[in-house]
């Protein structure tokens, strides 16, 4: 981890109320898929904890969505601008060696998926992608994984896009099999996900101070032994899939 | 020049990260040497160990923050198996924070950290708000601050420094009291009881309802505090609440604090603690002060 001086090179919306950001850091650390990176704004105290979607050789970006004040500030920042980013924290997705790979995203859990599909695709596995949304408004990226070479599905609860409802929704109605899944996105997705597969990994969000595994903000419990604990932002945000507890 | 002896604790400069905010040091090791830290109130160590409480345990606030961990830590036995042979690979001095749910869990906790030569002063958690039953009790009465202090103070092997609440009507009492029960130094001020509710929800943010307030937002309190308690006891006084800068570090010294320590802002600037170490010559040299002994207490000059 380094505390960097990144440049801001791009910040643009995508889609409804969510933005794409392009930082160049001064020295550009290894970031894998995963992880993620804590940044400080002016006018706030702590740092927003915001994951990676992809990563070049002199840059990466970051998705984000505008919830809050913070998210808001953040949209607000200039192309040329400097922001404080300690970088990269967390554990990453391990890029196993596997035939083929079901991604599930959700939401704004879509984007340390995009770098996932990329390395997989790099090792040329089959990549299979089901996206959801909340709206077509709110959708992003679906070209970006098509272009990258994965069969790309997308759910909205509305149904103005895809299939209508959620992710598991369009899994059956598109006869999905895969049985490994790498996957990102709201806590009610990632429970159901936790109850229908056994394989692949999950990566949560959570409330964070330090991002560095120190102040205990943001610990979940172990599935089975309710005495072990895990940081998010240390052992996760990535853990297998079954090893955390969801109810905390 | 920045060197201050107090009991227990030979710093070599009077800053050391707070409790609850450094761990045990062992993310920030990766960082930087542990060894220029003054010292470390390590995170306080209960007998048994603690998953703390419910999350969210953390919410963003104006110029601070509201936490309530909840204590989480290994356990006193764990800590002394673990963490202790870590950090003793460091030369800084550790102030081993002690928390329990009663008298009895601090007194165990106390003679279990006896034998450890690792720890060189302890600090008796007597004031987070954060656990339902025991600590708040104990620090915002008297009487029972006391007799908290006096108990440590008759199994301890090493100088007691006791931290106080700020969620009390008189400071001053409080400390005067523990002064008189025997406490070798005080620490001062833990967090303030506050809380945020979600607009969306219109139920607290945090999960334990309230928490503990810390940040640039309770420095104004804290420095009251330890200009108020300079003056009625005679122990000396390590100072916490909202340390950003060095120039904080100095107003504190002039408060009456002999020490400071850092506690949220640790998780703002992990490098805060070296970079403050490294300005504090300056800052002392530009408003006059030939040292840190220079500088304590001077505003009641």
């Amino acid at each position: 981890m380094i505390v960097s001086k990144d440049a801001v090179l791009g910040n643009v919306e995508i889609a409804k109320d969510t933005f794409e950001m392009i930082l160049r850091p001064q020295h550009m650390p290894t970031i894998l898929p995963g992880q993620f990176v804590n940044i400080k704004l002016d006018g706030f105290m702590l740092r927003r904890p915001i994951s990676v979607s992809s990563v070049n050789h002199n840059c990466y970006k970051i998705i984000y969505k505008v919830v809050g004040d913070g998210t808001k500030a953040l949209s607000k920042v200039k192309k040329g601008q400097i922001l404080d980013v300690l970088e990269p924290l967390g554990t990453p997705f391990p890029i196993d060696d596997l035939d083929e790979v079901l991604i599930i995203g959700g939401g704004v859990g879509v984007p340390p998926l995009f770098e996932v599909a990329k390395q997989f695709r790099d090792k040329q596995t089959k990549v299979t992608v089901v996206l959801g949304f909340n709206d077509k408004e709110s959708m992003f990226y679906e070209d970006d994984f098509a272009f990258l070479g994965c069969d790309v599905y997308v759910a909205t609860m509305d149904g103005s896009y895809g299939t209508k409802g959620t992710v598991l929704d369009a899994i059956a109605e598109h006869n999905i099999t895969i049985d490994t899944i790498y996957s990102c996105g709201p806590m009610r997705m990632l429970e159901a996900l936790n109850q229908t597969y056994t394989k692949g990994y999950l990566s949560f969000e959570a409330r964070m101070a330090c991002g560095i595994g120190t102040c205990m903000g943001c610990v979940c419990k172990d599935s089975k032994d309710k005495q072990l604990y895990y940081r998010i932002c240390k052992e996760g945000p990535v853990f297998p899939i079954g090893k955390v507890a969801f109810e905390c | 020049m920045l060197d201050i002896k107090l009991p227990g604790l030979d710093l070599k400069n009077p800053i050391m990260p707070a409790s609850g905010c450094f761990g045990f040091g062992r993310e920030y090791a990766e960082l930087y040497d542990l060894s220029i830290l003054g010292g470390i109130a390590i995170k306080s160590a209960t007998i048994e160990p603690r998953f703390g409480n419910p999350t969210p345990r953390i919410a963003e606030t104006p110029s601070g923050m509201l936490n309530a961990i909840g204590l989480q830590n290994p356990g006193v036995d764990k800590i002394i198996e673990t963490e202790l042979p870590f950090l003793k690979q460091y030369d800084t001095q550790i102030l081993a924070n002690v928390a329990g749910a009663s008298e009895e869990d601090y007194i165990e906790v106390i003679k279990r950290l006896n034998d450890c030569p690792e720890v060189h002063a302890y600090e008796l958690n007597i004031s987070c708000p954060n656990v339902k039953h025991g600590g708040i009790g104990l620090g915002s009465d008297p009487i029972l601050a006391a007799n908290i202090t006096r108990m440590a103070k008759a199994v301890a092997t090493k100088p007691v420094w006791v931290k106080l609440s700020p969620n009390v009507t008189n400071i001053v009492e409080i400390a005067k009291a523990v002064e008189e029960a025997g406490a070798d130094g005080l620490v001062l001020i833990n967090t303030l009881l506050g809380m945020r509710l979600d607009l969306h929800s219109a139920k607290p943010i945090i999960a334990n309802t309230t928490g503990g307030l810390s940040g640039p937002a309770i420095k104004p309190i804290a420095i009251r505090m330890v200009y108020q308690v300079y003056q009625a006891v005679d122990v000396p006084i390590i100072g916490v609440g909202g340390i950003t800068c060095a120039e904080d570090v100095l107003e504190f010294l002039y408060a009456g604090a002999s020490a400071v320590q850092v506690g949220m802002y640790n998780f703002v600037d992990p490098y805060i603690c070296p970079k403050i170490i490294e300005q504090l010559p300056t800052v002392l040299k530009k408003y006059g002060c030939k040292s840190v002994k220079d500088a304590i207490g001077r505003s009641h000059v």
